[in-house]
């Protein structure tokens, strides 16, 4: 893709993901001081990026909403003490929230508006549910516009089964205690760590506490556990909160630098972004949307998916993992898939995830100096996805 | 029985109200595989308008977290932290003005160091996480800790006992200059608080070394976390340096110098602070707690302390709810003042309503020249703001361009507030106020600066003498906290809780005073001063009478009153107050010559006695000694505050006490004035209950 500058991913972190609801890490934590936390966290790991030469955060949420709301890139650059000069905004692209933040970012930097950005994203599902406020169009549904599945995310994986009929539920299930196992072995191998910020959380029952790491995880699941799960969506159906991503609160964040500067300032980069693509396809299988963007955005980069050594896809949905790799001839537990496990064991804060990725892929990257190309890619709703192809540093 | 259930036994029974601060504990991973911390939420369950406080409760919930801790040993810290805003602000006021025994007083203090001390004696590190308001007993908690540190928006670090009438005493006077050397100890336990309870920031408590480590507000608890984890591993080390060889002799003589000056051994709690101060260069633990359990139980049994606790609940309490003020709902709204005169005092108050109301003033005079001279010092006094960074430039824009200067009267067209600062002559006051009701709107509020004369007379030419407020500022006015509001024979409500709205909007103290000669502040510094000086004309020598109350420990000694007021304005207040009573206020010839001679006053500028100011007193025959002069005094304010409370001057002896502790800066240890007069014996009857400003009969 045309662009005047390298644009590199410096560094990345995360808070610990919680479970929503009031017994969840986050209960009575707000969502911004989460976002806070974060670019504080970021800043204090490199000390050699001088707080005002932060040229833009954007910080993405899917509902504007309260503690999400007052344009939160803003309201949090502010509250989290960087200069005043620094400005910031807010970002919607739902599950893809973060990962749009840093292309949108890295688009300026390209063009040469911007030299370092902060982009980000947080959902805290607890204190904002899905659909909070939503009013959708009449017209969607009177003309037909959308399958009146569409905006309900768990029927969408239901449709995706139906497209792709040899994705069985018991496929599915396997997927997702493989993706619990990575986890925790990540976990066991110090993989996820670093990049945890550890998060002060308070209830007013409890007192004050420390969030150090995920809350969702579920270690030593089974197939024969994952089996005998409702299937809240359909009758009989495939989709279960075994084999879902599950209702999360967190937050991410990442430096994302024109080349030249990260050198300038002494900042490392750990990844060359290479190209990045958005697709659209039918809402009501919103899950597919991954195929159509990786296949532009392999387009753009000059790559075919045999040169991409290693794939973080966020697990909305088991079945929508498989049908991506279905569809490009790769293995269920193909090794260069998710290395560290995926949502169906993080979690997925919606609007943050996008950034979850793109720091697990560069840790992998550090790893693997063999690989040169990896891609981020996950699927949104109403029905898109998006995809980022980027180079190894290491 | 072992001591923790005695005190139970003993204190569990009483303060039955206490809002208990209950300890919350919670496990934490500390960052970097340190291990397991088990973390203390101090937490009363109210948000920060409710600080934490610890009364017996308290401090047994405390103590059954501190136990619960001790017994385990998977630990490798202990930290204690606040709850949003607040850390703890010390002990539970309201409990120890219930204490009626000296055993109760002793087993307070003796229970606070039971409890308090584990924290130190727990065999793991300890540490303070002080994430906001830290006063008295919430700042010796964290004394007690190994380790602290405090969050850079911390608004509040203060030791105040010493202000009240007690001492830092669960520990304060032994741990603190142990920790941060005596001089800087006695900063915080003894000139802070002697010094209008002054508290300092977070910043200057890290300054002084109060706390190890500081951590922005943003992510205190995450940041303090990960110090604590390198503390507990070692790869942080915190120097103490041994205090042996500071110079404490020197910090507590030159500390002990202060507190006579301010005091004159009025009040006992600093000097009993200071002794606690200088054995805690040698006391071991025990004995320097023992020392400050018998020093509580002192100051408790004292009647200077319960005096103290009752001047801060009517600073805190009755001056937010002025007795006798109408109803808030009737307060107009102001959204211009007008000020009559552009001299000192006019200024002062343009200032004042400017940055109160943020409301344009407009101050009037019949010279463009002085009417220049008013409105550049109030643009000179916003430069100084500004220098001082108290302002922005964009606020200093604000208020210079509120401020304007007008030579005629028809700028208060569209007043709703105006006032009047000008010379204290009753026909030219009534001409001023004839004047300003020709233009301003027909609700708008008239008030008078008036120091003594009669509100009624005043609004007697007046087509609407309902809208005349007393509103009495004191010199100088931006710092004085006092406002007496006077209601006139035709105030209305409506006026009266304008001007009381008007006097909260300005951060005053108000209180409502009936109109009669010279309200309250006056009257009785007047009625002080005449009787001392009286004695002087019969022949006291002037150093004596001068002298005759040091005891009292008043802020500064009636000659020198006479100076920082003028002999000029208090021979006037004294004249007026002779024409109303004429029996018991008396003119001197002293002060009459004093005043013609043009002399500032009796001292010289180095604060000596000038002997030529101090002649024009002599001639008298019938010298008294100090104790006569004492004695005389204390009965004349005795006799005027009873006949004040008679008249219905102010509703009840609180305000008078109010009046004197805002107004005339009257001290704490004696309750303003009433509580020193029943204590002294010179009431009879009491003006107060017993129990209500001294120790419980």
């Amino acid at each position: 893709m045309p662009s005047s500058r390298d644009v590199v991913f410096v560094d990345g972190v995360r808070t610990p993901f919680g479970r929503s609801g009031p017994k969840g890490l986050y209960a009575e934590t707000r969502a911004d001081d989460l976002v806070v936390r974060v670019i504080r966290e970021l800043m204090r790991r490199n000390p050699a990026l001088p707080p005002e030469r932060v040229d833009e955060v954007a910080i993405a949420a899917t509902t504007q909403i309260g503690d999400q709301g007052l344009t939160i890139g803003r309201s949090a650059a502010v509250l989290a003490g960087l200069p005043k000069s620094v400005p910031g905004y807010a970002i919607d692209r739902m599950c893809a929230g973060a990962m749009t933040a840093v292309t949108t970012v890295a688009g300026g930097i390209a063009f040469g508006a911007y030299d370092v950005a902060i982009a980000g994203g947080v959902e805290h599902m607890g204190r904002h549910p899905m659909g909070e406020g939503v009013d959708p169009n009449p017209r969607f549904l009177s003309e037909k516009l959308v399958d009146p599945s569409a905006l309900v995310m768990g029927m969408t994986a239901e449709n995706l089964h139906d497209r792709y009929p040899a994705i069985s539920k018991q496929r599915a299930d396997a997927y997702a205690v493989l993706s619990q196992e990575k986890v925790a072995k990540a976990y066991a191998d110090g993989k996820i760590q670093p990049d945890l910020v550890p998060t002060a959380i308070r209830t007013a029952e409890k007192g004050w506490g420390l969030a150090v790491e995920d809350e969702a995880p579920r270690p030593g699941t089974t197939l024969e556990g994952l089996a005998g799960l409702k299937t809240p969506f359909r009758p009989h159906g495939h989709v279960t909160a075994g084999n879902s991503s599950g209702i999360n609160d967190g937050a991410t964040g990442c430096l994302v630098a024109a080349r030249d500067v990260a050198e300038e300032l002494g900042l490392t980069a750990k990844m060359r972004l290479v190209s990045y693509a958005f697709a659209g396809v039918d809402p009501e299988v919103m899950g597919v949307g991954p195929i159509p963007s990786t296949e532009r955005a392999l387009r753009l980069a000059g790559l075919s998916i045999s040169d991409i050594g290693l794939f973080e896809i966020n697990e909305a949905f088991a079945v929508q993992v498989l049908a991506f790799l279905e569809h490009f001839g790769i293995a269920d537990d193909d090794p260069r898939v998710n290395p560290y496990g995926g949502a169906i064991a993080f979690g997925h804060p919606l609007a943050s995830s996008g950034v979850r990725l793109m720091t697990q892929l560069a840790r992998q990257f550090a790893e693997r100096p063999d690989v040169r190309y990896g891609i981020t890619t996950m699927c949104v709703g109403m029905g898109m996805g998006g995809t980022v192809i980027w180079e190894n540093l290491a | 029985m072992t001591n923790i259930d005695t005190w139970r036994a003993l204190l569990s029974e009483r303060s039955t109200d206490e809002v208990v601060t209950k300890a919350l504990v919670r496990d934490v991973e500390l960052p970097y595989g340190a291990g397991t911390m088990a973390l203390i939420t101090l937490d009363n369950g109210f948000d920060h308008t409710r600080p934490n406080t610890f009364g017996p409760h308290g401090l047994f919930a405390l103590n059954g977290a501190l136990s619960e801790i001790a017994a385990r040993n998977d630990l490798v810290a202990v930290g204690v932290t606040g709850k949003p805003f607040i850390f703890a602000v010390g002990a539970d006021l309201k409990g120890a003005a219930s204490v009626a025994s000296r055993e109760e007083a002793h087993a307070i203090g003796a229970l606070g160091h039971h409890v308090f001390r584990r924290l130190g004696e727990l065999g793991i590190p300890s540490f303070a996480f002080v994430n906001g308001a830290a006063m008295g007993g919430g700042l010796e908690i964290a004394l007690h800790c190994a380790y602290r540190t405090i969050s850079s928006g911390v608004p509040a670090v203060a030791l105040p006992e010493c202000f009240l009438g007690l001492v830092p005493g669960w520990g304060g006077t032994q741990l603190l200059p142990r920790l941060v050397g005596p001089a800087n100890a006695i900063k915080l336990i003894i000139e802070n608080p002697l010094s209008q309870n002054r508290m300092i920031k977070g910043a200057q408590a890290y300054e002084l070394g109060v706390a190890d480590a500081m951590f922005e507000p943003a992510d205190f608890l995450e940041e303090s976390l990960r110090w604590a984890a390198r503390v507990v591993k070692g790869e942080v080390t915190v120097e103490r340096p041994a205090r042996d060889g500071d110079d404490w002799d020197k910090a507590v003589a030159d500390a002990r110098f202060l507190v006579d000056m301010k005091l004159r051994g009025a009040s006992p709690a600093p000097y009993r602070a200071l002794d606690l101060v200088a054995l805690a260069r040698t006391a071991s633990r025990d004995e320097g707690f023992a020392a400050e359990d018998d020093a509580l139980a002192d100051l408790l049994m004292g009647d200077e302390l319960r005096a103290g606790l009752y001047a801060f609940d009517l600073v805190q309490r009755r001056a937010k709810r002025p007795a006798g003020a109408p109803d808030k709902a009737l307060a107009r709204k102001v959204t211009k003042v007008g000020v009559v005169g552009a001299g000192l005092m006019a200024s002062q108050m343009a200032l004042l309503f400017a940055r109160r109301l943020e409301v344009p003033v407009v101050l009037t005079d019949l010279d463009q020249a002085r009417l220049d001279k008013g409105v550049g010092y109030v643009h000179a006094e916003v430069d100084k703001l500004l220098a001082k960074g108290r302002v922005s430039a964009d606020q200093a824009n604000r208020l210079k361009a509120l401020v304007t200067g007008s030579l005629t009267k028809d700028a208060f067209a569209d007043a709703d507030f105006v006032i009047e600062a000008v010379f204290e002559d009753m026909a030219v006051k009534k001409k001023v106020f004839a004047e300003v009701e020709a233009v301003v709107p027909a609700e708008c509020v008239l008030a008078t600066n008036t120091s003594s004369l009669s509100l009624t007379e005043m609004g007697s030419g007046l087509a609407h003498p309902e809208r005349l407020v007393g509103f009495h500022f004191f010199n100088p006015v931006a710092v004085m906290p006092l406002l007496e509001i006077v209601r006139g024979a035709s105030t209305d409500d409506a006026t009266l809780a304008t001007a009381f709205a008007v006097g909260k909007a300005l951060k005053k103290s108000s209180v409502l005073v009936k109109d009669a000669p010279a309200f309250v502040v006056n009257r009785l510094l007047t009625r002080f001063m005449g009787e001392v000086i009286a004695a002087v004309d019969e022949g006291t020598p002037l150093e004596v009478a001068e002298h005759a109350l040091d005891d009292l420990g008043l802020p500064m000694t009636p000659f020198a009153l006479v100076q920082l007021v003028g002999p000029a304005v208090g021979l006037h207040v004294a004249e007026t107050l002779h024409a109303a009573f004429p029996e018991r206020f008396g003119v001197s010839e002293g002060m009459a010559k004093l005043v013609a001679s043009g002399k500032p006053g009796v001292y010289a500028p180095d604060f000596s006695l000038d002997a030529e100011a101090v002649a024009l007193f002599t001639g008298g025959d019938a010298p008294s000694t100090a104790e006569e002069v004492r004695r005389r005094v204390l009965e004349a304010l005795a006799e005027e505050i009873r006949i004040m409370l008679d008249e219905g001057v102010v509703a009840a002896p609180q305000d008078i006490d109010l009046c004197m502790i805002l107004g005339a800066g009257w001290p704490f240890h004696l309750g303003g004035v009433t509580p020193l007069l029943d204590r002294a014996g010179f009431a009879r009857p009491r003006f107060l209950p017993p129990g209500v400003a001294s120790v419980p009969a």
